[in-house]
């Protein structure tokens, strides 16, 4: 029976890519809230981006898969749903590999508060996001959603290029 | 997998069957929108909207099975979030009638979306510091995601009201149409008191005056008007009695479940 030490622990999560940002791992997206030894039962707590995100299953199934790789054999998968999962954990070293991917990374302290009046909504549309391929900022928000639910779609002006932005959440 | 690891529900007994209600009635509003709001997907008007729609629909259906996962949990039969979903008839259903409306055009579509996160907002704002942990974390969670909900919706209602002629129009029908369905958000009755009363939920005419400040703004934005006549007229889906649109609706979603038993992904 393997025992290892939590902190080998999150070093074999560090090798979970996301599915589909397969880029940036799972703890660099800091969705592994704890990992813990519960007697000889090993309790991961992860939290979901989004509610609705079908990456969550499976990435539930590459963790176990890993864990299970590495030997763990009595394990146990938490959902914890607080605090809420929010884009701020988002390490820099992933900040990086989302850019160097195409994405731009999230602008901290930008998320939605649910009062858009008309001033918030012109200071929204202020939010200067920089090109991930070309580094222009002369860019526009073509739709608040992306490819997938953690992201805008966006156009560089500059450069022309299509581009996902990883919204701050 | 196992969810193990949280707190169970600490609920007096005797406010189990209200408090089912009542979570069904979040989970349904959240799975009836959700799912009307997907039967865009491949028919947007634009494919950035296509894919906005899809991924809002998307949102909603999580927090669908937050709120009905819970929901089963306080029954305490032995029911899953999938069944409450999937095996239960329309007179079962906790949503309000607003929610499941036909879609009409995409202005009405967009207008209900707005109406409806609006209330969504404010309700979940509250929700988010209930004092049952449980109930907070699954509000504190969606309400990330309905306040970006909420300002999409705002600027596309403003966008269109104050666009064409033809936009204008439409929209005006759209608020016009489904205005008298609104009120069931805030006609709150035994159900909606006992978890007030509990001091679980918050107390519904508060919400309704911050929906309304909300409502009157934005559609002030958009150079609409807000209609004259009484809001609360279609009520009723909170208690089971629905319109003749949800039976289809669910003839559609419940389908694979009710042809093949059981089966799973």
């Amino acid at each position: 029976m393997v025992t290892a030490s939590t902190d080998q622990i999150w070093e074999w999560l560090a090798e979970v890519p996301d599915p589909e940002i397969p880029v940036v791992s799972v703890t660099e997206l800091g969705i592994i809230r704890d990992v813990r030894w519960d007697d000889d039962i090993l309790r991961v707590a992860v939290t979901p981006t989004y509610s609705g995100c079908p990456a969550t299953a499976v990435i539930d199934m590459m963790v176990e898969d890993k864990l299970r790789e590495k030997g763990i054999e009595k394990l146990a998968l938490e959902r914890r749903l607080s605090p809420p999962w929010t884009t701020d954990w988002i390490t820099d070293s992933a900040r990086d590999k989302l850019r160097a991917y195409g994405i731009a990374p999230p602008v901290n302290g930008t998320a939605s508060d649910g009062r858009m009046g008309r001033a918030a909504r012109l200071a929204g549309s202020n939010l200067t996001i920089e090109c991930p391929r070309c580094g222009s900022t002369h860019t526009d928000k073509v739709s608040q959603f992306g490819s997938t639910p953690c992201k805008a779609a966006y156009v560089c002006r500059d450069c022309l290029e299509p581009f996902d932005y990883f919204k701050c959440h | 997998m196992a969810l193990d690891g949280r707190d169970p529900v600490k609920i007096d007994d005797a406010l189990r069957p209200a408090m089912f209600d009542w979570l069904c009635r979040l989970g349904d509003n959240a799975l009836i929108l959700g799912h009307r709001t997907s039967e865009w997907c491949g028919h947007g008007p634009a494919l950035e909207e296509d894919i906005a729609l899809a991924n809002t629909a998307l949102d909603l259906i999580g927090h669908c099975q937050m709120w009905l996962g819970l929901a089963a949990e306080v029954e305490g039969q032995g029911r899953t979030a999938d069944q409450l979903a999937y095996l239960r008839d329309a007179m079962a259903f906790r949503n309000v009638k607003l929610v499941e409306l036909p879609n009409g055009d995409i202005g009405q579509t967009i207008m209900r979306e707005f109406l409806f996160d609006a209330f969504h907002f404010e309700l979940l704002t509250e929700l988010s510091t209930s004092p049952n942990t449980r109930v907070a974390e699954i509000a504190a969670k969606a309400l990330k995601e309905v306040a970006y909900q909420l300002d999409r919706a705002s600027d596309l209602v403003v966008r269109l009201g104050d666009g064409t002629e033809e936009s204008h129009a439409r929209m005006q029908a759209a608020l016009d149409h489904l205005w008298p369905y609104t009120g069931e958000m805030f006609t709150a009755d035994a159900v909606d008191t006992a978890m007030t009363e509990a001091g679980i939920a918050p107390d519904l005419s508060d919400l309704q005056t911050r929906w309304t400040a909300t409502v009157k703004d934005i559609l002030d934005e958009a150079t609409l008007t807000l209609p004259e006549r009484r809001f609360d007229v279609h009520t009723g889906g909170k208690q089971g009695r629905h319109t003749e649109h949800l039976g289809y609706l669910l003839a559609e979603m419940q389908f694979l479940q009710r042809a093949y038993p059981g089966a799973e992904w």
